[in-house]
C-alpha cells in the first residue's frame, strides 16, 4: 500500500527540485545556481498548509475590505453617519419602539445587514468603517509595540549585564500594571493632557490616545522574547566571527543578529495584533475608546448588547466578522510559526 | 613542509631568532564568580589562563594542546581579542593590543583571524556564502582588483569550493565544506595570523585530513602564521612546527614539534602522548611508555598550589607543592625546548620497566590483565 505512493513522493520530491537539478545542467551556462534561503524554505512550507493558506485570504480579504471601505461605500451608495430613519426616502425603516421594522433587524436590498435600532444607521457601512478604524488602530499599534520591545529587547539581550538587569526590571515593572484597569483608569488622563475637559475631544486624538495607551503596556512581552533569542545569539560563533573581523556593534546586530530573530518576532506580532483588536473593541465597549458618532467595532457591540433582546440580528454581523477576523489571523500566526519551525510538530 | 623547515637552525629555534609576529607575556584571564545574598560579591574566580607566555614567529604555525578545560580556547580568544584580557601583555607585531579597543584595534583586526570550532554555528544561516565571506571586507573596506565577488569566488576555488556556490546557503553544505567557508572568510582579509580553535574537531576523521591538508596548504603558500588548538595530537603533530602543551590554564612544556613529540620532558607531556592511541600492526610497535592519569582535572577555581600538576603526577613531592616550576630550558633540552617542572622525566618516550598506572582500580585490573596473559 504504501510504497508506490512513497516512491511516487520521492519522484516528484526529486523532479519537484528544479534548482538542484537545474544547477548540474547550469553550471556552465550563464546563470548561476541560487540556493534558496531559509526565507525561501519557510515560504515553501507555508504554501503547503491549506489552513494557514485559507487564513491569509481570509486576513487580506478583511484588511482590503478595511482599506477600501469609502470605495465599498460610495458603490453601495450609503455612509455609517447618515440617519435613514428620518430620512424621507425610507418612510418607516423603523417601528415604534424605534427597532427595525422590517425581519431579522431590518435586513433589505437597501440595507444589506440591516438597520441600527435607535438612530437608524445602516449597519453594513458601519460595520465596514468600524472595521477599518479597529484594523489601521490594531496595526498601528502592533508596529509601535513591536519595534520598541525589539529595540528595548535588543539592547538588554546585545550589551547584557548591567544594562540587561535594569532595562529587565523596567520591563518587569511595566508588566506589573493591571493592563486593563490602567487602560480605564488612565485614557480620561491621557485625553485630558491635551485636550481641556469641558471641551469637545477631536477623534483623532481619541484614535492617538488610545494607541498611546496600548504601546505603553504592550511592548514588554516582545522585548523579553527578542532579549532571550539576541542571548542565546549573541554568543554564537558567527557573531564572534564578525567580532573578529571587526565589525562595530551595530553591524552585527543589524546584519548578524537580526535577520535571525525575524522569525520570533513575526510569529509574536501575528498574536498580538488580533488581541489588540479585541482589546480596543474593549475599550470602546466600556465606554472610554471611541464614542459616538465614530463607527467602531466595540461600538456596536455596545449598541448590540443594549437591544438584544428585542432586536438579536444587530450583534451578528459585527459578532461574526470580529470573530472570522480573530479566528483568521490566529491560524495564520500557528501556520507561520510551523512554516518557520518545522520541528515544532502538533 | 616549506624550505626554512628543513633548516635545523631554525627548527630548534623559539622563534626568537626569527621575527616574532605574535608575542604574548604573562597573559592572564580570570573570570570572575559572583555569589552571596542579597549583595552579590565576587567570590572566587575561574583561573582559566594563567601566565602564559607564548611566541608565534612570521610564517610559523605553533600547536596549543592539552585537555578539555585547560585554557587552549580561552587563549585563543584573549589573543584575538574576543576577550579583554585581566593580566599581562599581548604585542602583536610590536604593537601593544592587550587592551586595545575596537578602534584603536581596527588596523591590526584584518591581520589576525580565527578559524571557529563548530561550522554549523560559525555560519550565519540567513546569509549566503558570498555575503559571509563578503562582510570581512566590507567591515575594512578592503576593495580587491576586480571587486569583491571576484575575490570571493577565488576564494572559494583556494579552499576546493566551487566558485558557483557563490549564492547558496550555509545550511546546503555539509561539515567540511563549511569549515572551508570559514578558512575562506578568514583568508577574505588577507591576515597574517589565523588562530585555528580546534578547527577539525567537529569533523568527521575523513573530513579532518581534507581541512588539515587545506590549512597546510594555506600557511605554506600564502606564508601565513597559525596559532593551531587542538587536542588531538597527531593532528598537530602533522601541522605545528613548534607545539605548546596546556595544562590547567598553564603553559608547562613547549618546544618544536620533534622536542616534544620525540623528547618530553614533562610528566604531563608524557602522559598526553601515551594517550594517542595507535593501531598496533605487531608487537614490535608496542614500545611506547604507557601511563594512566588518575582522576581529573583539577577545579580551575581553586588550582593546586606550586606545579599544578601535582595532584595528579607519578613524580610529584613536597617541592612541587610549595614552589612553582619556572619554564624553562632545562639540563638536557635542546635550544628552545622550555619545561616547567621540578623532576623532569628522562628525554624519551620508550616504553618503561613498568607502566605508571595511577589509577588504583585500574591497576588491579592491569595486574589481573597480565596474569592471564601470562
Amino acid at each position: 500500500m504504501t510504497s508506490p505512493t512513497k516512491a511516487e513522493d520521492s519522484g516528484s520530491a526529486a523532479v519537484l527540485d528544479p534548482e538542484l537539478t537545474a544547477t548540474t545542467d547550469v553550471v556552465k551556462g550563464e546563470k548561476q545556481p541560487e540556493g534558496r534561503s531559509p526565507g525561501q524554505l519557510m515560504w515553501q512550507r507555508f504554501k503547503r498548509d491549506r489552513t494557514g493558506v485559507v487564513s491569509a485570504c481570509v486576513v487580506i480579504f478583511f484588511f482590503v475590505v478595511a482599506a477600501l471601505a469609502p470605495v465599498i461605500s460610495k458603490l453601495y451608495g450609503k455612509d455609517p453617519y447618515t440617519l435613514y430613519a428620518q430620512e424621507p426616502d425610507y418612510p418607516f425603516l423603523l417601528d415604534d419602539f424605534a427597532m427595525p421594522s422590517g425581519d431579522f433587524g431590518g435586513i433589505s436590498g437597501d440595507f444589506w445587514f440591516g438597520v441600527e435600532p435607535k438612530l437608524g444607521r445602516d449597519v453594513f457601512t458601519m460595520l465596514l468603517y468600524g472595521m477599518r478604524t479597529s484594523l489601521y488602530m490594531a496595526v498601528l499599534v502592533t508596529l509601535l509595540s513591536v519595534i520598541t520591545g525589539v529595540i528595548i529587547g535588543m539592547i538588554g539581550g546585545y550589551f547584557g549585564g548591567r544594562v540587561d538587569y535594569w532595562i529587565g526590571r523596567v520591563t518587569d515593572f511595566f508588566l506589573g500594571f493591571p493592563q486593563q484597569l490602567f487602560f480605564i483608569a488612565f485614557m480620561p488622563v491621557v485625553t485630558a493632557m491635551f485636550v481641556d475637559p469641558q471641551d469637545e475631544t477631536p477623534t483623532y486624538l481619541r484614535a492617538v490616545a488610545i494607541i498611546m495607551v496600548m504601546w505603553f503596556l504592550g511592548w514588554m512581552g516582545l522585548a523579553r522574547l527578542v532579549r532571550s533569542s539576541v542571548l542565546s545569539l549573541r554568543d554564537r560563533e558567527f557573531v564572534e566571527a564578525a567580532k573578529v573581523s571587526g565589525a562595530p556593534p551595530g553591524r552585527i546586530v543589524r546584519k548578524e543578529i537580526l535577520p535571525n530573530i525575524v522569525t520570533p518576532i513575526l510569529v509574536q506580532a501575528t498574536y498580538i495584533l488580533p488581541s489588540t483588536i479585541l482589546t480596543i473593541a474593549f475599550l470602546s465597549f466600556i465606554g472610554v475608546g471611541f464614542v459616538e458618532p465614530t463607527p467602531d467595532w466595540g461600538r456596536m457591540f455596545k449598541v448590540g448588547t443594549e437591544v438584544y433582546e428585542q432586536d438579536p440580528m444587530f450583534l451578528l454581523f459585527p459578532g461574526a466578522a470580529l470573530v472570522i477576523f480573530v479566528l483568521a489571523f490566529n491560524l495564520l500566526g500557528d501556520s507561520v510559526r510551523d512554516a518557520f519551525d518545522p520541528k515544532t510538530g502538533r | 613542509m616549506s624550505d626554512n623547515l628543513t633548516l635545523p637552525a631554525q627548527q630548534g629555534s623559539t622563534g626568537a631568532s626569527t621575527e616574532a609576529l605574535l608575542k604574548v607575556e604573562g597573559l592572564t584571564k580570570h573570570f570572575p564568580i559572583y555569589g552571596g545574598f542579597p549583595i552579590k560579591r565576587k567570590v572566587g574566580a575561574v583561573q582559566a589562563v594563567d601566565n602564559v607566555d607564548l611566541t608565534v614567529g612570521v610564517g610559523e604555525s605553533v600547536g596549543l594542546v592539552g585537555e578539555s578545560g585547560c585554557g587552549k580556547s580561552t587563549t585563543g580568544r584573549l589573543i584575538t581579542r574576543l576577550l579583554e584580557p585581566t593580566g599581562g601583555k599581548i604585542e602583536y607585531a610590536g604593537q601593544d593590543i592587550t587592551h586595545a579597543n575596537r578602534k584603536k584595534l581596527a588596523p591590526v583586526r584584518s591581520e589576525i583571524q580565527m578559524i571557529f570550532q563548530d561550522p554549523y554555528s560559525s555560519l550565519n544561516p540567513r546569509q549566503t556564502v558570498g555575503t559571509i565571506i563578503k562582510s570581512p571586507m566590507e567591515v575594512n573596506g578592503i576593495n580587491p582588483a576586480g571587486g569583491r565577488e571576484k575575490r570571493v569566488r577565488e576564494l572559494l576555488e583556494l579552499v576546493g569550493l566551487n566558485p558557483e556556490h557563490y549564492n547558496r546557503f550555509p545550511h546546503e553544505f555539509s561539515g567540511g565544506q563549511r569549515q572551508r567557508i570559514g578558512v575562506a572568510r578568514a583568508l577574505a582579509l588577507n591576515p597574517k595570523l589565523i588562530v585555528a580553535d580546534e578547527p577539525v574537531s567537529a569533523l568527521d576523521v575523513s573530513i579532518q585530513a581534507q581541512v588539515v591538508n587545506l590549512l597546510q596548504k594555506v600557511q605554506e603558500e600564502m606564508g601565513i602564521a597559525f596559532l593551531f588548538i587542538a587536542h588531538d595530537l597527531a593532528v598537530v603533530r602533522h601541522f605545528s612546527q613548534r607545539v605548546a602543551v596546556m595544562y590547567l590554564g598553564k603553559v608547562v612544556e613547549v618546544g618544536d614539534r620533534d622536542s616534544i613529540y620525540n623528547r618530553p620532558r614533562h610528566p604531563y607531556t608524557h602522559a598526553l602522548l601515551s594517550a594517542v592511541p595507535e593501531v598496533a600492526v605487531d608487537d614490535e610497535t608496542e614500545n611506547r611508555e604507557r601511563i594512566r592519569l588518575a582522576g581529573d582535572v583539577p577545579s580551575p577555581i581553586s588550582p593546586p598550589s606550586g606545579c599544578r600538576f601535582r595532584t595528579r603526577c607519578w613524580k610529584a613531592q613536597d617541592k612541587c607543592a610549595t614552589e612553582e616550576p619556572p619554564l624553562l630550558q632545562i639540563g638536557g633540552n635542546r635550544e628552545g625546548h622550555l619545561t616547567a617542572c621540578h623532576f623532569p622525566e628522562e628525554p624519551s618516550i620508550e616504553a618503561r620497566s613498568e607502566d605508571v598506572v595511577m589509577d588504583p582500580a585500574l591497576k588491579a585490573l592491569e595486574k589481573d590483565g597480565n596474569v592471564s596473559k601470562d
